[in-house]
């Protein structure tokens, strides 16, 4: 399952980042490592991006952005 | 005495509080500039104490220090090349994890690191509690504690700078990142191996040349091959075997499982500095956010903001608009009266002060402006925005931070261009920039409202909205292209921090405002004292005109003709022949004036340029007026004034000047090319020059000239022409 696919409310685990070099790297940097717990605050207005919680912060992706970070473990 | 000088650079996290702590540090003794080269924001401030000059140098706001985008670089570069005495790191004290990666990576650069902690009060309040003890005897670094909205610590903030200069400081080589045994094992062959391969002075030290190699840093790659030479090839390969077989062993990029060992070194120090003292969060942000993002109402509400933002700049502006155009008049009058007659006095009083004043008088509009927007960025609600308009820009390939220098650029494009500063990703803002103009400004209105007035009658505004319309569907059109060739590139992705919401403080906001509204002013109006001093020459002169007619003889001859008639008169009649008088004689003025714009540079200018305007459909009288609008786009509407036969100071709501357009050979339709001509061609001289210098060169100023006349020429050809065929 893709990050993309959760809804509002729910929560999951980051199982794999894809994606290509700098960008993945990016958003591991940012914290979306294996076995963090991130949960979907929102969507915007037009469905994108999304709002995100993890490690204590809030953060933004595009839909297609979040397609490519596969989760388990969805609660919620 | 000799001064002693200390630099110090503050590195931190994006939203950290680091520019609350540049500005209780150095107060208003700041510099705001570009990285040489880059279009990265520069802020250098200065301050004495203890005998002590310090320079401060505000880096970047960064997440890390890879070479990911130009503010890592220029962050980097910057404690590498320049090593500073200090670096001070901010840390958000609320949001630590994240905040200590970039603390763990300057750890590793081997300077001298003082770690603050910042906000500790709201991480107090969210029921965490930090132990800076601990976390300075973890990571064996110096740890303060601030409150930078309150001001709170910036005197221990600056003792311990002070300290720390001062001290000889070994780099402790424990309690760094522990890469596990692999990694490490290859970081410690490839430094042997460095070692062994150079005796050149190497730009940095080695075991962070080994790690970055590793991690397949592109600079330090280019670095190395050339400071190296005649090795650095085999070093690269060397780090290339190290990193292939690093790579088959974990399956995974190393730079990858080196992030994972950096947070996972963070996790552990967390764990032992950090105590919840309570579980329950009240978290005010988000629950403002529960409004201000809302699926129904954010939208509704961010149109309602920028409405205000609008209605403040314009109609609060008008008022002191007001006062420096009676400031401009006041001061040229004055000059004009001083000043013995001639040419000087004529280039003071009507090429400096008129046309630096035509610009000047912007600069209410302008600070307002800028006051909203730092307003919106200090909140955080400016993530907001672009968190809620991303979709909409994302159709044109750009950002959802452009939408505010966007929808500014209807007001004023020179200060929406110097907002796309808020944009990080270098080709975003260049497209931002580039499409900007095409967002029809304010000055380009009473252009519209002449013409469309003049010539569709009722339906002028709808002529007007169209032309509007235009503009934005060109931008669109134009975005997606230059995103296709010439700003070739991903779109920056949107992974955008949406930071909590905080109460701006108000010398901040100031500070905010008041450097950008600075370099409006300095840096524009060299530009435009130039740029108005050249168009007042070439419509002044040559200053000795052949006239066809003895204009001064003919004004002569009517005052003659009138004296002995308005002296025998008394009352009513002698005031009538005295007005008759008067204008007959500034008929003749108005035609001896028009004749010498027609004899002058400009003029003729206009009349070379015919060919190139005639397929367009504007005569020589429409070319001059284009020509002049390039000082700013309402000199349109003064010059046709002067050309078209009617005063020179009739503004557009005149009558007179419509009435004579109509009656010239002007039709609907080359009213219409003329208008979109005007929408598209050239930014005016101050929107040229703030596009020099936000995009810090004179090539992306000198292609936003060429494409927008030419796009103007042939759209315009095409109205025009394409009319023509249809029998409009």
């Amino acid at each position: 399952m893709n990050l993309s696919d959760l809804k509002e409310g729910q929560t999951a685990t980051v199982a794999r980042v894809g994606g290509d070099g700098p960008f993945r790297r990016r958003l591991l940097e940012m914290g979306f490592l294996r076995g963090t717990e991130v949960y979907v605050e929102k969507y915007a207005p037009l469905r994108d991006p999304i709002e995100l919680i993890l490690k204590g912060y809030h953060l933004s992706l595009r839909v297609d952005e979040a397609a490519r970070i596969e989760v388990e473990e969805v609660k919620g | 005495m000799s001064q002693k000088s200390i630099t110090i650079a503050l590195a931190g996290n994006p939203n950290s509080g680091k520019s609350t702590i540049f500005n209780n540090l150095t107060g208003t003794r700041q510099k705001v500039g570009n990285w040489p080269g880059v279009t990265v924001e520069k802020k250098e401030g200065h301050l004495k104490t203890n005998g002590c000059d310090l320079t401060v140098v505000d880096l970047p706001g960064t997440y890390s220090l890879t070479a990911y985008s130009i503010e890592e670089i220029v962050a980097r570069n910057f404690i590498l090349d320049e090593k500073p005495d200090v670096v001070v790191d901010i840390i958000d004290a609320s949001n630590l994890e994240r905040n200590l990666y970039l603390a763990t990576q300057l750890r590793e650069l081997d300077t001298k690191v003082i770690f603050v902690l910042n906000m500790a009060d709201l991480a107090r309040a969210r029921g965490v509690k930090i132990d800076a003890d601990k976390l300075s005897e973890l990571l064996d670094v110096p740890v303060v504690f601030t409150v930078g909205n309150k001001n709170k610590g910036t005197r221990d903030l600056l003792e311990k700078i002070m300290s720390v200069a001062e001290a000889e400081i070994d780099f402790p080589r424990t309690r760094r990142v522990y890469y596990g045994k692999d990694i490490e094992k290859a970081v410690s062959e490839l430094s042997e191996f460095i070692k062994e391969k150079t005796t050149a002075e190497l730009p940095y030290h080695i075991r962070w040349a080994a790690i970055k190699l590793l991690e397949n840093d592109g600079i330090v790659k280019e670095r190395i091959l050339q400071s190296a030479n005649p090795q650095g090839e085999a070093i690269l390969q060397e780090a290339e075997l190290k990193r292939q077989r690093l790579r088959d062993f974990f399956d995974e990029e190393p730079e990858i499982v080196m992030t994972d060992h950096r947070y996972g070194f963070i996790a552990g120090i967390v764990k032992e500095l950090v105590k919840t003292v309570s579980k329950q969060r009240v978290d005010v942000s988000r629950q403002i956010d529960q409004v201000l993002t809302n699926r129904l109402l954010g939208l509704p509400i961010f149109v309602f903001f920028i409405w205000a933002m609008f209605q403040l700049t314009f109609s609060l502006g008008a008022y002191p608009m007001d006062w420096i155009d009676a400031g401009v008049g006041w001061l040229g009058e004055g000059a004009g009266q001083i000043l013995p007659e001639g040419i000087f006095r004529d280039m003071i009083v009507d090429g400096i002060i008129a046309g630096v004043g035509s610009v000047a008088i912007f600069l209410p509009n302008i600070l307002i402006l800028f006051f909203c927007i730092a307003l919106f960025e200090d909140t955080g609600y400016m993530a907001r925005a672009a968190f809620l308009m991303d979709k909409v820009m994302h159709l044109i390939g750009l950002h959802g931070k452009s939408f505010i220098p966007m929808l500014m650029g209807f007001g004023c494009n020179a200060p929406a261009i110097m907002a796309t500063r808020t944009l990080e990703s270098e080709k975003d803002r260049i497209l931002t920039i580039l499409i900007n103009p095409l967002m029809s400004c304010a000055a380009r209105l009473p252009v519209y409202i002449l013409l469309a007035g003049a010539f569709f009658g009722a339906k002028a505004g709808n002529v007007i909205f169209s032309i509007y319309a235009l503009g934005i569907v060109l931008a669109i059109s134009i975005g997606r292209l230059f995103r296709s060739t010439l700003l070739r590139g991903k779109v920056a992705p949107f992974v955008m921090e949406l930071p909590p919401y905080r109460v701006p403080m108000f010398k901040g906001l100031l500070i905010h405002m008041w450097d950008r509204s600075k370099i409006f002013l300095r840096k524009i109006g060299g530009v435009i004292l130039v740029g108005s001093v050249v168009v007042w020459f070439l419509s002044a002169f040559p200053r000795e005109v052949q006239f066809s007619r003895d204009y001064e003889a003919e004004i002569a001859g009517i005052s003659d003709h009138y004296r002995p008639l308005i002296s025998a008169a008394h009352g009513d009649l002698r005031e009538r022949l005295l007005g008759k008088r008067d204008e007959a004689i500034s008929a003749l003025e108005i035609l001896q004036a028009r004749e010498k714009v027609e004899r002058s540079y400009i003029g003729r200018l206009g009349k070379v340029l015919t060919p190139v305007f005639a397929p367009i459909g504007m005569d020589w009288r429409g070319s001059v007026a284009v020509l002049t609008g390039f000082v700013a786009k309402e000199i349109v509407v003064s010059t046709m004034g002067v050309l078209y036969t009617v005063g020179a100071d009739e503004d557009e709501k005149s009558e007179a000047l419509k009435v004579a357009l109509r009656k010239s050979n002007m039709t609907p339709l080359s009213a219409y090319a003329m208008m979109t001509f005007v929408l598209i061609y050239v930014p005016c001289l101050a929107t040229v020059a703030v596009i020099r210098r936000e995009t810090n060169s004179w090539k992306w100023a000198a292609f936003s000239i060429t494409y927008s006349t030419t796009l103007a020429w042939l759209v315009a050809f095409i109205i025009y022409q394409g009319g023509r065929m249809l029998g409009l």
